[in-house]
């Protein structure tokens, strides 16, 4: 009886059906525990938050550098920017839009960052929902292979004000 | 409860004018404890009020049919909703069953009247603080208040109040317990619930000093004193007390589960040593949970994440995954003690259903363990959380383990306070067998469709899906509009069930019938056994029925597990 003093001699090892489920129990975890560390090794999704101090001065420069060596076209005002195959791009997450418009090649691998200006971001890539979290003052890097084609909005999905839920990018991949 | 008997104290530390003994469980109570249990249990449902309105306003706002709020309120109430909800009503009330174990149930009194009144008033002025700063638009910052989002001083100085009153109340217990001890009050080993509840307020104490740690410097630069105060270092910090704070949720809510078992059918723990166990894993293990929050950020690498997230942090999963085998386990070898020893689930089938203490706590035990259990550990597992941060799968998570878990068993556990501590009766009883149904079917249609919702990719934390003013278009597809359908007429159940709740509970503490002097009225008639039964199981490890559950159980994790990594393999390639 769980609210009452337990008789002498409570203290024994598990027994019975209860011993089988903590062995289960444990088996499962020990399972799990070996997942992530096998997948770091041999799956293709890991994250493995490279990321540098930098100011918001700093990367904001970067930003503009690429946009300016390696733009390709334009929509709506917001420059559409190619990066060059295992070459390194610079997405700027702001109040409240990404920039530029990012394009890359199918099977291809890049070094993308993350930074933001102001306050935290989230880049949320649909239709796909891979999310990751953009700080200002980190520079986060992503090396990445698109594995499939087409249009892919990116959107904001951490708080950053009244603005937030108009926040989106584009990342189109051919 | 004749059996409370078999334990009747040695002689306790009362003075006779401040004790009383329980008409019902001959338990004996300590007046000054419950006095502040009333108070902080009335307090506590005040602000699930608050939290409940605002629950009304976010889900009718998230439903696109009806999207209600303008985008500055919605993001006003989401900030009261969770800081109310996950932070006031859940404190006031662990506060609550901290003075109850403590006190009650090891025959000693409160140690400190002063300690008491200190947590009282500091927890209440801060949460009303809080509450303000939010209301007059200054401080639209939702719960975690992220920097460099800055809110007003008096909300982080008003959270600050509310952790250094938490701070008190829990050390008061811990004081309570060592008089305890040191007067002989009781014998032998504590009972397993003060045993669960000391777990929690340990972990109650660590975490609030990562709350110190956090919000002291963060307090300082919204006053303008400091200049910066570093996101990445904010996040992990702020973790330390976010995650961490449901950690102690979970230990009190176990807690409570044996306390119900116990109270409503008898339940009968197979090997106490087990249970105990389980509770020491989650003080060691626990608080490497606050990792799961930063799997893909900047700052730190996967060395990192994969030990938070894995070994150790697998040893607290493991605390949880015995308990949701012993809870049950007490049940069925208690109602099989007690001649259901019918088939496998004959115990399960006899069970008083119609009592809204064991129907609460039941629930609570299924959808903790179904939905909130196996969500939270695949959630967390590093690399399967690209695809779940920030998506409403993680609300989708935790509506499960703080809503139909915590609050459902607080609620059950409320259907014993007010008779007995409160010593008044409920009115609309048949009201009270239901309301656990309405909340816990509802907050599970809402998970449903919340972590569904998340897998279309529909963020959390976010106004609209149609993305009105956006430079460059999106929208999401159809599926995700009919699982946030299923979220928003789950959510209206759910706040169905949580006001028919305040309205029973308040009726009855203020002007329900007064039962001091006599016993409560059962809320069961205790069942007959069947005749032909075996009389009784003589082998009481023979709990047949709770090796299925947990079987079911066990399955079901792999399945979904094994799922997400599949899923998982199809997204981009990325390092």
């Amino acid at each position: 009886m769980s609210i009452y003093n337990p008789p002498a001699g409570w203290f024994k090892a598990p027994a019975g059906v209860e011993r089988l489920w903590v062995g289960l129990a444990l088996t499962w975890c020990i399972i799990m525990s070996i997942a992530m560390p096998y997948w770091h090794f041999y799956g293709k999704q890991n994250p493995t938050g490279e990321s540098y101090k930098v100011s918001v001065q700093e990367y904001g420069q970067r930003v503009a550098e690429f946009v300016k060596d390696n733009q390709v076209g334009d929509e709506g005002g917001i420059p559409i920017v190619e990066i060059p195959p295992g070459g390194d791009g610079y997405l700027l997450a702001r109040m409240w839009s990404f920039y530029p418009i990012i394009k890359l090649k199918q099977g291809q691998t890049y070094r993308l960052h993350l930074s933001s200006s102001d306050l935290q971001h989230g880049f949320s890539l649909q239709p796909l929902n891979m999310n990751f979290q953009v700080l200002p003052g980190y520079d986060h890097v992503l090396t990445i292979t698109p594995t499939s084609s087409g249009i892919f909005p990116i959107i904001c999905n951490e708080f950053c004000g009244i603005g937030h839920h108009a926040m989106t990018g584009r990342i189109i991949v051919e | 409860m004749a059996s409370a008997v078999e334990s009747l104290p040695v002689s306790g530390n009362h003075q006779p004018s401040e004790v009383r003994t329980c008409e019902t469980t001959s338990l004996p109570v300590c007046l000054t404890a419950q006095q502040f249990i009333r108070w902080h249990a009335v307090v506590a449902v005040v602000f699930l009020l608050i939290g409940g309105i605002g629950a009304l306003l976010l889900g009718l706002t998230r439903w696109p049919a009806v999207h209600l709020l303008d985008a500055q309120w919605y993001y006003r109430i989401l900030t009261l909703h969770g800081l109310n909800m996950l932070i006031f009503w859940i404190l006031s009330f662990e506060i609550a069953v901290l003075y109850f174990a403590g006190t009650v149930l090891l025959n000693t009194r409160l140690a400190s009247k002063k300690a008491a009144w200190a947590c009282f008033v500091l927890m209440v002025v801060g949460g009303i603080m809080v509450d303000i700063a939010i209301m007059n638009g200054k401080s639209d910052v939702l719960m975690t208040s992220y920097v460099p989002l800055k809110a007003s001083p008096d909300f982080y100085l008003g959270i600050i109040l509310v952790a250094v009153g938490t701070l008190i109340g829990v050390i008061n217990y811990l004081a309570t317990i060592y008089i305890a001890k040191r007067d002989h009050t009781y014998e032998g080993a504590v009972p397993l619930v003060v045993f669960g509840a000391t777990a929690a307020a340990i972990i109650a104490v660590v975490t609030v000093l990562h709350g110190a740690v956090v919000m002291i410097p963060t307090f300082l630069w919204s006053m303008g004193w400091i200049e910066n105060v570093d996101p990445a270092w904010y996040r992990i910090t702020w973790w330390g007390l976010g995650h961490m704070s449901q950690q102690v949720n979970v230990c009190a809510m176990v807690s409570i589960w044996y306390l119900l078992a116990t109270l409503t059918v008898g339940a009968k723990p197979l090997n106490q040593a087990v249970c105990r166990t389980a509770f020491v894993l989650y003080i060691l293990f626990i608080n490497l949970a606050s990792a799961h929050h930063l799997l893909v950020d900047p700052g730190v690498g996967p060395g990192w994440k994969i030990w938070n997230t894995s070994y150790a942090m697998y040893l607290a999963v493991l605390a949880s995954i015995i308990h949701g085998f012993t809870v049950p386990a007490s049940v069925e070898a208690g109602m099989r003690a007690k001649g259901f020893t019918r088939g496998l689930f004959g115990w399960l089938a006899a069970a008083p259903w119609s009592n809204p203490g064991f129907s609460g706590f039941f629930l609570s035990l299924i959808i903790f363990g179904f939905g909130g259990g196996i969500t939270g550990v695949v959630l967390g597992t590093q690399q399967i959380n690209i695809m779940a941060h920030n998506t409403l799968r993680i609300p989708g998570h935790f509506h499960v383990t703080v809503v139909g878990g915590t609050t459902l068993a607080f609620m059950a556990l409320t259907y014993y306070v007010v008779p007995l501590i409160f010593q008044r009766d409920f009115y609309a009883k048949a009201l009270c067998r239901i309301q656990p149904y309405v909340f816990g079917g509802g907050i599970t249609l809402f998970a449903l469709g919340m972590s569904f919702a998340g897998s279309y990719g529909v963020p959390r934390r976010h106004w609209d899906v149609e993305f009105t003013g956006s430079q460059l278009a999106m929208g999401f597809d159809s599926g995700a509009y009919t699982m946030l359908g299923v979220m928003g007429i789950g959510a209206l159940v759910a706040v169905t069930g949580l006001f028919m709740f305040i309205l029973l509970v308040v009726a009855a503490v203020f002007v329900g019938p007064k039962i001091a002097g006599q016993a409560m009225e059962p809320w069961h008639e205790e069942r007959q056994a069947p005749a032909d039964a075996a009389a009784v199981d003589e082998d009481e490890h023979h709990t047949p029925g709770t090796l299925v559950l947990a079987g079911v159980f066990l399955l079901t994790f792999a399945v979904y597990y094994f799922a997400n990594w599949k899923w998982l393999s199809d997204v981009w390639e990325v390092r």
